[in-house]
C-alpha cells in the first residue's frame, strides 16, 4: 500500500519513523522529481543516486533491524556544492573544482550523515559564493520555480530552488551576505543565517571567513528549525565555532502564538524611501501587523551606519576573498593550465583560465584592498566601520528582542537582467549584508506575494546567539499568516516578464 | 681623513619548535620520512579546511620566551602572509606580524671576558613552509613534510656590534632554547637557522645607515665570516664613495662572500591582515606562570652552580653544559655520590672519550654505575687503577662494578696483616735487592712494590703497601745493625 509522500522536512520524517514510508521510497520520490522537473530548474550540479540510494537502503535495513536511528534518518536533503562531500565531486560552481573530489566531509555535513539524513546531491550557487543571482556559476544557470525565466537569488539559489521545488526535504546554504536569506526570500522558502560561530566552517569553501556562515533553507520555520538542531553547536575544528550550547528551541516553536512582553525594533534605514518596491514594503508593513497583533510591541530604532554597509562589505569580503581563494594555484589540486613555461605562467594561466569574471574581479579588488599603501585607507577602514555598525546593532538590541526588515527590496529579478551591472546586483543584499558584518543571527521568511505572483521575504534579526528568539517569532508569524506551505504550481513555467 | 666606522647588527633567529604535532593539524614533525607523507588536507592547504593552533607550541614559545625575559602579550594575534609558491600550500604563511606573543626580553653575553645585554625585540609562532627540489630535468618538486611545523622567530634589537658578537649571541640563544628544550638546534637540517641585519655607521652617528640582509648561514662560522664580510664590503663601498642599497644577500660558503639576492623594489607586498580563521590568542597570567615555575635551569645558571656549589673549574662547567644531556647525566651521577670532581674527570676523560654525548642515554655505564664506582674507590673497595679496568668490562659487559669486583675477586684488600704477609714473604724472598736497599740504593723500594702489586694482582691497598713496606724494610736495616 503506497502512502503519499508527505511534504516537508518534519512530516517526511515522522512518516518515516511510523514506518508510512521507506527511505527508499523518500529517496526514489526526490530523485524521480529531479529527474523529472530539475531540467526545467537546473537546481543541481551534481546528482548522486547511486550513493543516496545506497545510504537509503542501509537507513532502511538498520529501522528494521530495529537499531537506533538519527533524527533525520532517511530525510532527503540537497547541499550547497561549497561543502565538502567525501567521494563527491564538489566545485563550488567554478572550473577551477570541476573536477575536485574532496577527502573529507565538511563538519555539517558528517553531523547530517550521522543524523542519517541521505545526501541526494550538490546544489548551484554562483561560482565561491560571489553573486546575488546563482547566475555567476560556471555550469548552469538555475531558475525561480516560482517564474523560469527569473533568477532564485544568490548565492544559495540552487538550494532555494531545490526546497521551493521539492527537490529535496530541506537544504545546506552558506550565507556571507544574504546568500541564503535574498535566495529564500525570492524562492518563497524559509532559511536562517545563524550566528557566526554557530555552526561550524570547517569544510566550507572559504569565500569571506569572518562573514561566512552555512545554515539550513527548508519550507517552513519548524523543518528550518529541525535542520538547525542537526548542523549547530561547538565543533574543535573551526577555531571561531563557540562552546557556547545550542538554544533548545521546543519553547520557541510552540504554537501558542503569544509574543506579548517582545519588543520588535524597525530600523528606520530599511524601509528608505526609495529603492524599495512599493509591494515588499506594504507585505513587510502587514507581516509587522501581525506580530503587533500577536502581542508584541513595535519599536522604530535607527542603525545610523547601515549607509556604510554595502562599501565595508565588498572591502572586508573581497580582501578576505583575495587571500582564501590565493590556494587555488594549479599545484596541488584544481585546473592546471596546460604546459605552462614558468611558475608565472603557470599561475597566472591556470588562475586566469579557470576564475569566472565575478570572482577575478574580487580577487583583484581585494587585492588591492590590502596592498601596501592602500591598506590603511580601505581594508583597515573597513574593519573601524564594521566595529560602529556593531555597534549600531548592540544600541539597538539595548531597546529591542529583535529587528523586522524587508530581506530584499525587491522581489526576483529577471534573469540577465543585472548581470550588466554589478552595483545594481550588490544592492540585492542591501538589507542582508549589515547582519553578517555584526555577526548577528538573521533569518527569512516568506510573507506574501508582490503583484506578479512573486513570493515576498522578511527579514528578522536577533541578538548574537538568539537564534531561539529568532524562531520564536518566526513561527508565531508563520501560524498567524498562513504563509508556510505555498508552492509554485507544477510544471514550473516561465511568466511574461512585465517590463 | 679616516673615518672610524661602527657595525650595528640584528639577528632573526628561526627556531623550529619540539612538538610532536605540527601548528595547525596532527600531522608529525619528525624529520625525514617519505616526501609528502607527514601531511593531511589541513596542511596541504585544501580547500574548506581550517587550522587548529597547537597548544604544545603556544606552551614552547612561552617557554622561549621567559627564558629570555620576554613580555608576554595576550592576546597576540595570527596574521597572513600572502605570496605565491609551490612549497606554500595555502598562496599565505600564517605568522604573527602586527601583535607577537613575546616582546621586549633580552639576553646575556660574553666577549672578551665582558658582559652586555642584548635586546630582544619580539618572538612571534609561524608556520614553516615546505621545501622546493629544484631537478636536473628543470622540474620543481615539492616536498610538504615540513609545511605547518612550529616555528618562533627571534628578532633581537640591533644591538650587536661585531661579528664576535653576533656569534655569542647567537651560540647564547641556542644554548637556550637547547636547554629548555624548546628547539633541538639542529643547524644542518635547518630547526635552527639565523638571518642577519648588517650596517655601518661612524662612530658617534646616531642614525642607522642602510642595512642589508644577510641569508643562507647554516653554522656559527658562516654566520662569523659572512658578517665580517658584509661589514668590511659596507665600509669599502661608503669608503669608495658608493651607497649600499636595502637588499636581501645570500651568503655563499664556499665563494666566501655574499651576493645580492633581491632588492627593495621586488621585495613583496604580503598583504598582512588578521587571520580570520584564528582568534586572538590569550594567554592567561596563570599560564604564563606555570610557564615560568616550570622553567628549566638555564646554562648561565648551572655553570655558576657547579663552579660555586661543586668546585668544578669554569673550563669543566663550560664542558659539562655543552650539551644539556651531559649536565643531566653528571648531576644524576652527582645525585648519587657527591664526589662532583672525580666524575667529572671520569665522565669528561674516560666516558666521553669513548662514547659519544648523543650515545650516553643508551651507554651501559649509567650515572648511577659510574657514581658507584667512584664511591667504590673514594671508599678504597678498589685502587683507581683496578677502577680503570672494571670502567672496561662495564662498557662492555653492561655489568654494574659491584658484580664485576665479585666476580673477578678485584676487592682491594685493605686487612693491614694479610697486606703485611705479602710484604714481609717478598721482602724475605729478596735478600740481595734488600742488601742493596740497606747499602742506600733506595730506588730499589721500586722493585718492591712491583712485585708485592704482581703477586697480590694489583688489589693491595697501595698506601698500606707503601706504608707496611717503609715499615718492613727500615725494620730489616735496623736488625742488621
Amino acid at each position: 500500500m503506497q502512502h503519499a509522500m508527505p511534504e516537508g522536512l518534519r512530516a517526511l520524517r515522522d512518516a518515516l519513523v511510523a514506518g508510512q514510508v521507506s527511505a527508499v521510497e523518500a529517496t526514489r520520490h526526490h530523485l524521480d522529481r529531479i529527474e523529472r522537473l530539475d531540467a526545467a530548474v537546473g537546481a543541481y550540479l551534481t546528482v548522486d543516486a547511486e550513493g543516496a540510494l545506497a545510504q537509503a537502503h542501509a537507513i532502511d535495513a538498520r529501522r528494521r533491524a530495529g537499531e537506533a536511528l538519527g533524527a533525520l534518518a532517511g530525510v532527503p536533503l540537497g547541499l550547497k556544492d561549497n561543502l565538502l562531500t567525501q567521494g563527491l565531486r564538489t566545485t563550488c560552481a567554478s572550473r577551477m573544482l570541476d573536477r575536485f573530489v574532496p577527502p573529507c566531509d565538511a563538519t555539517v555535513v558528517r553531523r547530517l550523515r550521522e543524523a542519517d539524513a541521505v545526501v541526494l546531491g550538490k546544489l548551484n550557487m554562483d561560482e565561491f559564493a560571489m553573486g546575488s543571482s546563482t547566475e555567476n556559476s560556471a555550469f548552469q544557470v538555475t531558475r525561480n520555480p516560482w517564474d523560469l525565466r527569473r533568477a532564485p537569488g544568490g548565492s544559495s539559489g540552487g538550494s532555494a530552488a531545490a526546497v521551493a521545488a521539492g527537490l529535496c526535504a530541506g537544504a545546506l546554504g552558506s550565507d556571507t551576505g544574504g546568500s541564503i536569506r535574498q535566495p529564500a526570500s525570492f524562492c518563497g522558502v524559509v532559511g536562517l543565517k545563524p550566528t557566526y560561530g554557530r555552526v561550524s566552517r570547517f569544510g566550507l569553501i572559504a569565500f569571506a571567513s569572518s562573514l561566512d556562515q552555512v545554515g539550513p533553507m527548508a519550507r517552513d520555520v519548524r523543518d528550518t528549525a529541525t535542520l538547525f538542531e542537526a548542523i549547530g553547536g561547538f565543533d574543535p575544528a573551526d577555531s571561531t565555532s563557540t562552546e557556547a550550547p545550542m538554544p533548545a528551541l521546543g519553547s520557541a516553536l510552540r504554537a501558542d502564538g503569544d509574543l506579548s512582553g517582545l519588543r520588535i525594533g524597525l530600523p528606520r534605514e530599511y524601509f528608505p524611501d526609495e529603492g524599495l518596491a512599493p509591494d515588499v514594503r506594504a507585505a513587510v508593513e502587514s507581516a509587522v501587523e501581525v506580530l503587533r497583533g500577536l502581542g508584541a510591541e513595535i519599536v522604530s530604532v535607527s542603525l545610523p551606519h547601515t549607509q556604510y554597509a554595502i562599501s565595508t562589505y565588498y572591502l572586508i569580503a573581497t580582501a578576505e576573498a583575495s587571500s582564501n581563494l590565493a590556494r587555488f594555484d594549479g599545484v596541488r589540486y584544481g585546473h592546471r593550465t596546460a604546459a605552462p613555461a614558468d611558475l608565472q605562467t603557470l599561475y597566472a594561466r591556470s588562475r586566469g583560465e579557470a576564475f569566472g569574471l565575478e570572482v577575478a574581479r574580487r580577487i583583484m579588488l581585494g587585492t588591492f584592498a590590502l596592498s601596501a599603501g592602500y591598506q590603511d585607507a580601505y581594508y583597515g577602514k573597513a574593519a573601524q566601520v564594521r566595529t560602529l555598525i556593531r555597534r549600531d546593532f548592540e544600541a539597538a538590541f539595548a531597546q529591542v528582542d529583535a529587528l523586522v526588515t524587508p530581506t530584499s527590496p525587491t522581489t526576483a529579478f529577471p534573469l540577465g537582467e543585472r548581470l550588466a551591472d554589478p552595483l545594481q546586483m550588490y544592492l540585492a543584499d542591501i538589507f542582508t549584508i549589515a547582519c553578517n558584518l555584526a555577526g548577528l543571527p538573521g533569518l527569512s521568511m516568506p510573507c506574501g506575494f508582490d503583484a506578479a505572483g512573486l513570493p515576498i521575504g522578511l527579514q528578522l534579526l536577533g541578538r548574537p546567539f538568539d537564534e531561539a528568539g529568532l524562531f520564536r517569532i518566526a513561527a508565531a508569524y508563520e501560524d498567524a499568516s498562513g504563509t508556510a506551505g505555498h508552492r509554485p504550481r507544477e510544471p514550473f513555467v516561465a511568466q511574461e516578464v512585465p517590463r | 681623513m679616516s673615518i672610524r666606522w661602527e657595525a650595528v647588527i640584528g639577528l632573526e633567529v628561526h627556531c623550529q619548535l619540539l612538538t610532536r604535532e605540527k601548528l595547525f593539524c596532527g600531522c608529525p614533525t619528525t624529520f625525514g620520512g617519505a616526501v609528502n607523507d607527514h601531511t593531511c588536507p589541513i596542511c596541504l592547504g585544501f580547500p574548506g579546511v581550517m587550522p587548529v593552533l597547537n597548544g604544545e607550541a603556544v606552551a614552547l614559545a612561552l617557554t622561549a620566551g621567559l627564558a629570555l625575559d620576554c613580555r608576554v602579550r595576550s592576546p597576540s594575534v595570527f596574521a597572513r602572509k600572502h605570496y605565491f609558491y609551490p612549497d606554500l600550500p595555502k598562496g599565505y604563511q600564517v605568522t604573527q606580524y602586527e601583535a607577537p606573543i613575546l616582546e621586549f626580553g633580552h639576553l646575556a653575553i660574553e666577549v672578551d671576558g665582558a658582559s652586555r645585554d642584548i635586546g630582544i625585540r619580539r618572538i612571534h609562532m609561524e608556520e614553516d613552509a615546505g621545501k622546493s627540489i629544484h631537478a636536473d630535468s628543470g622540474a620543481t618538486l615539492v616536498d610538504l613534510n615540513r609545511a605547518g611545523v612550529p616555528l618562533i622567530e627571534i628578532v633581537s634589537d640591533p644591538d650587536l656590534r661585531s661579528a664576535d658578537e653576533a656569534v655569542a649571541y647567537l651560540k647564547a640563544l641556542h644554548e637556550i632554547v637547547r636547554f629548555t628544550g624548546v628547539c633541538d638546534g639542529n643547524m644542518e637540517e635547518g630547526s635552527f637557522r639565523c638571518d642577519a641585519n648588517v650596517s655601518v655607521r661612524p662612530v658617534g652617528q646616531r642614525t642607522l645607515g642602510t642595512r642589508t640582509e644577510l641569508k643562507n648561514m647554516n653554522t656559527f662560522r658562516g654566520v662569523q665570516r659572512a658578517v665580517e664580510y658584509e661589514i668590511a664590503r659596507h665600509i669599502q663601498v661608503l669608503e669608495d664613495g658608493g651607497r649600499i642599497d636595502q637588499e636581501t644577500r645570500l651568503w655563499d660558503e664556499n665563494a666566501g662572500r655574499s651576493r645580492a639576492m633581491r632588492g627593495k623594489e621586488d621585495a613583496h607586498d604580503y598583504r598582512y591582515f588578521p587571520e580570520p580563521d584564528l582568534p586572538p590568542l590569550v594567554v592567561a597570567p596563570d599560564r604564563v606562570e606555570a610557564v615560568r615555575a616550570a622553567l628549566p635551569e638555564l646554562p648561565r645558571a648551572i655553570r655558576r652552580r657547579l663552579v660555586e656549589d661543586h668546585g668544578l673549574s669554569t673550563y669543566d662547567a663550560a664542558v659539562l653544559t655543552g650539551e644539556p644531556a651531559l649536565v643531566r647525566w653528571f648531576d644524576a651521577a652527582v645525585a648519587a655520590h657527591p664526589n662532583a670532581k672525580a666524575l667529572c674527570n671520569w665522565l669528561t676523560t674516560e666516558l666521553l672519550g669513548r662514547v659519544p654525548v648523543s650515545a650516553l642515554a643508551a651507554c651501559p655505564v649509567t650515572p648511577e654505575r659510574l657514581a658507584r664506582l667512584v664511591a667504590l674507590i673514594d671508599d678504597q673497595t678498589i685502587s683507581g687503577k683496578i677502577a680503570k679496568t672494571i670502567f672496561e668490562k662495564m662498557l662492555l659487559s653492561g655489568e654494574t662494578p659491584d658484580a664485576i669486583i665479585d666476580a673477578e675477586g678485584l676487592r682491594q684488600v685493605t686487612d693491614t696483616g694479610a697486606i703485611e704477609a705479602t710484604v714481609r714473604a717478598v721482602v724475605a724472598a729478596n735478600p740481595a735487592q734488600v742488601a742493596q736497599f740497606r747499602a742506600g740504593k733506595t730506588t730499589v723500594r721500586g722493585f718492591f712494590i712491583g712485585q708485592i702489586m704482581r703477586q697480590s694482582g694489583g688489589k693491595l691497598n697501595p698506601a698500606l703497601v707503601n706504608e707496611i713496606l717503609d715499615r718492613l724494610l727500615a725494620q730489616a736495616t735496623d736488625q742488621e745493625t
